[in-house]
């Protein structure tokens, strides 16, 4: 079932993220903000969707892509702390954006030579949507690191925030000798060089991570992850079984 | 336009009986994907087939794929079609130019990289100054 618990951790790292974007939906600091990040959202559920209905498949215990969703528990949740953190500001959603796209694109590249038909599927379509979110968030980062003397600090205030959980990226996790899926530690130098790339022009620099936090991949997850289930899940489970 | 011309509908074919038609989503989370299957269940219910929807995600839709008759029909709707092959790096980046579908100038520029729906990004022409949705390159 290695592979089952693989994509089921892939699968809850594009929801939880997706999710979050979508929290910004009527929200966001301007209206083509507005449009980008539940676009971006779509993008993420949509490849959420397909993981999880793969999932299932493999489990065969007769579970749908919704009861994977909406009828797990937080200590069930696998996704990366990265893809839970709040939005707080818009500086820290772009930033957390860009780490998680620069680590995709690469991932999905790798994965698109795989030996799994439904992850060559899955990884042809995400690698074009990651090279957008990596190119407008990566845009953001840039024009708000290099902007005025508030939207700097704020750009630096989210690398601190958010940088010390990007090592968990790199956690093999389940997916540890899954021939289908490609080696998550063998992604670093490109996602490293394109944070880089960016941070350069942004007037940033990646700091030294003293604590890293990890523990996504093993249930153990920060207390807002539980709020956005809380939200996300309600309606499923207060109707269970309805459709529209 | 039909789904055909879009390259969404990849293949239809009788199998024991049934008519199966293999469609693709644009992008992954195409709200429009569920709606565009029923659509072509209820065509070929209504011309007397039992038919089956399987979609498919492999190989992925790629902007190459709509026809030189979609890419007309585009225009002609105001949507600017893609402008460069997929393939190309350029346009994965953005520095396209894009022709304004009204009045074909190239004096057009970018107002978001997202537009009314995914497949899409909005821009305007500073030549006619005409607002338009501009297909994507993917």
């Amino acid at each position: 079932m290695a592979l089952f618990d693989a994509v089921l951790e892939l699968a809850d790292d594009h929801l939880v993220l997706g999710h979050r974007l979508s929290e910004w939906c009527g929200h966001a600091p301007m209206l083509e903000e507005d449009l980008a990040m539940p676009n971006m959202a779509l993008d993420l559920i949509g490849t959420a969707r397909t993981l999880y209905d793969y999932a299932a498949t493999l489990e065969g215990q007769g579970r749908t892509e919704d009861d994977m969703a909406y009828l797990r528990g937080e200590r069930e949740y696998r996704n990366l702390l990265l893809c839970e953190r709040p939005n707080e500001d818009f500086a820290q959603t772009m930033l957390r954006q860009l780490y998680f796209a620069a680590f995709m694109h690469p991932y999905w590249q790798a994965a698109a030579g795989g030996g799994d038909e439904v992850i060559r599927g899955v990884a042809g379509k995400a690698v074009k949507e990651m090279a957008y979110h990596i190119r407008h968030a990566g845009e953001w980062v840039i024009r708000l690191g290099d902007g005025t003397e508030e939207s700097a600090r704020r750009m630096k205030d989210a690398v601190e925030a958010l940088h010390l959980y990007t090592g968990e990226l790199f956690e093999e996790g389940a997916a540890e000798g899954v021939d289908a899926l490609p080696s998550r530690a063998a992604i670093k130098p490109a996602w490293e060089a394109t944070i880089d790339h960016i941070f350069g022009q942004a007037l940033l620099s990646r700091p030294v991570v003293q604590y890293p936090q990890t523990g996504g991949r093993r249930g153990l997850h920060g207390e807002s992850l539980g709020h956005l289930l809380a939200e996300m899940q309600s309606v499923y489970r207060a109707h269970p079984g309805a459709t529209w | 336009m039909t789904v055909a011309d879009l390259g969404i509908l990849r293949d239809v074919a009788i199998v024991d009986g049934v008519a199966v038609a293999k469609v693709t989503p644009t992008y992954s989370g195409c709200p429009a994907t569920l709606a565009i299957e029923l659509a072509i269940e209820t065509a070929l219910v209504e011309a007397g087939f039992e038919a089956r929807i399987e979609r498919v995600l492999s190989p992925a839709w790629t902007t190459d794929w709509i026809s030189a008759e979609g890419r007309e029909k585009l225009r002609a709707y105001g949507i600017a079609p893609p402008e460069e092959a997929s393939g190309s790096k350029l346009a994965l980046f953005g520095e396209v130019t894009v022709h304004c579908p009204r009045c074909n100038s190239t004096a057009t520029e970018k107002i978001s990289e997202f537009g009314s729906t995914a497949c899409k990004a909005q821009y305007r022409c500073t030549a006619c100054r005409e607002p338009f949705d501009y297909f994507k390159c993917i």
